[in-house]
């Protein structure tokens, strides 16, 4: 599995606050991986990093195995929508597409023509004008027309209506299979990112705390509970992640490469989001200090 | 091209089945229903992907096992074809089935069980007979 973008020990500080510290990540190349975590885990930090609008106080990162922002044909290679999708609010549509064509070697007039197009929208009009949903769909379009071979989407979706969100998902989807990019895209919400996504990335105060295929994760990951007993008393291959006890019952969120049924207890699978909560709800209560993943899978 | 679409898919959030699988079994449950047949083409992954939101990988994922179970088979560039049956030889199995699991239930309420413990028993032994079998 090779890696479009590579972070050792990434690092930065504003001032006296460190935004993000010691953060080791890789993102495989052809996936659309999902990044995850409360705010303040430093997301947005990562990803600024990764287009180069952000150089590192600490460590080291690279993006299609180059220093992010180090070169302009570095640059035309990585498309970047930024948090809340910002436009020009007093150009038109036709302005930004002219704006894309002089400031991209790569632009890709007919397929930026095409979307604006397909979506509906009118080139003479003022992205001031737009919906909320519309500002979204045409950054988007700013960012793939340029087509590049890593795109990164901080929180695309998170002020958008579901109708809207829906729609952008779609056409991003759409690029993806036709392109064939890598996609790096942060979000709030679990549930798009199981749809969207084939990767995820679980980060909760600058650390990984869980990494894998999401297919992968979603077999691994089951709710066990059963008359209360110790973790201890579980099979081996059980890894228990988290676990809660009442005074007669004992529910443990578990790892297991394989369901191990047993008559003492129930198995369930665990949804996306519930495996997400369980991770970062364990790295807020500070129970995982160390600093490898504490989970690693890999197809 | 500007075919006919013979299904449309949809992926259900929360379920804890992961996306591919729900499609997959979604194109089986067609089978079974008669939805589908042999010739029928299935959408094409950037149709999928694009309508229904969903990652091409996974779509490709999907199909993949499908062709695994020799249901589906692509051919290149024209697309993912139906190529396999379900359910035809089994449905006149069902019925002795039928008969043996009503009077399993019977004696299962015979000997005091309700109808959530007959549930619980059946699915945990089902699955770990399903277990054992892989």
């Amino acid at each position: 599995m090779t890696a479009i973008l590579e972070a050792r020990g990434l690092g930065k500080r504003y001032g006296r606050r460190q935004a993000l510290s010691d953060c080791t990540v890789s993102v495989p190349t052809g996936r659309v991986v999902g990044l995850v975590g409360p705010n303040g885990a430093g997301k947005s930090t990562l990803l600024q990093l990764a287009c180069g609008m952000l150089t590192p106080t600490s460590g080291t990162i690279e993006v299609l195995g180059e220093r992010p922002g180090s070169s302009p044909a570095l640059m035309a290679r990585v498309g970047f929508v930024a948090q809340d999708t910002p436009t020009y609010a007093a150009l038109t549509i036709a302005d930004h597409l002219r704006l894309g064509a002089r400031l991209n070697p790569s632009w890709d007039r007919q397929f930026a023509e095409r979307r604006i197009n397909d979506l509906g929208l009118e080139p003479a009009q003022r992205a001031g004008k737009l919906s909320g949903g519309q500002r979204a769909q045409l950054a988007l379009t700013l960012a793939v027309a340029k087509r590049p071979n890593l795109l990164i989407l901080d929180e695309p979706v998170a002020a958008l209506d579901p109708l809207a969100r829906r729609g952008f998902l779609q056409s991003l989807m759409e690029f993806v299979a036709e392109d064939g990019a890598t996609v790096v895209l942060s979000s709030h919400l679990v549930t798009d990112l199981e749809r969207v996504c084939d990767h995820l990335i679980v980060l909760v105060g600058s650390r990984v705390q869980a990494v894998g295929d999401i297919d992968d994760l979603l077999a691994t990951h089951f709710r066990l509970t059963s008359a209360r007993r110790s973790a201890e008393s579980l099979p081996e291959g059980m890894e228990v992640i988290q676990a809660d006890h009442t005074d007669r019952q004992s529910t443990f969120v578990v790892r297991s490469a394989t369901a191990i049924h047993d008559p003492s207890w129930t198995l369930e699978p665990l949804n996306l989001e519930d495996l997400v909560l369980t991770y970062m709800t364990q790295a807020a209560a500070g129970s995982r200090t160390d600093t490898r993943p504490a989970l690693e899978t890999q197809r | 091209m500007n075919e006919v679409t013979v299904i449309e898919f949809h992926v259900e959030a929360r379920s804890g089945v992961s996306p591919y699988l729900q499609l997959v079994h979604q194109v089986r449950q067609a089978l079974r229903l008669g939805l589908l047949s042999e010739g029928d083409r299935l959408p094409t992954v950037k149709d999928v992907a694009a309508k229904v939101a969903i990652n091409p990988n996974t779509v490709l994922k999907a199909y993949r096992q499908l062709e695994n179970e020799g249901l589906v088979s692509p051919k290149p560039g024209v697309g993912t074809f139906v190529t396999g049956t379900l359910g035809d030889t089994a449905v006149s199995e069902h019925e002795p089935l039928r008969q043996e699991l009503r009077q399993w239930l019977a004696r299962a309420r015979g000997v005091g069980l309700d109808e959530e413990s007959i549930e619980a028993l059946f699915l945990t032994t089902f699955r770990s007979a399903t277990e054992e079998e892989r």
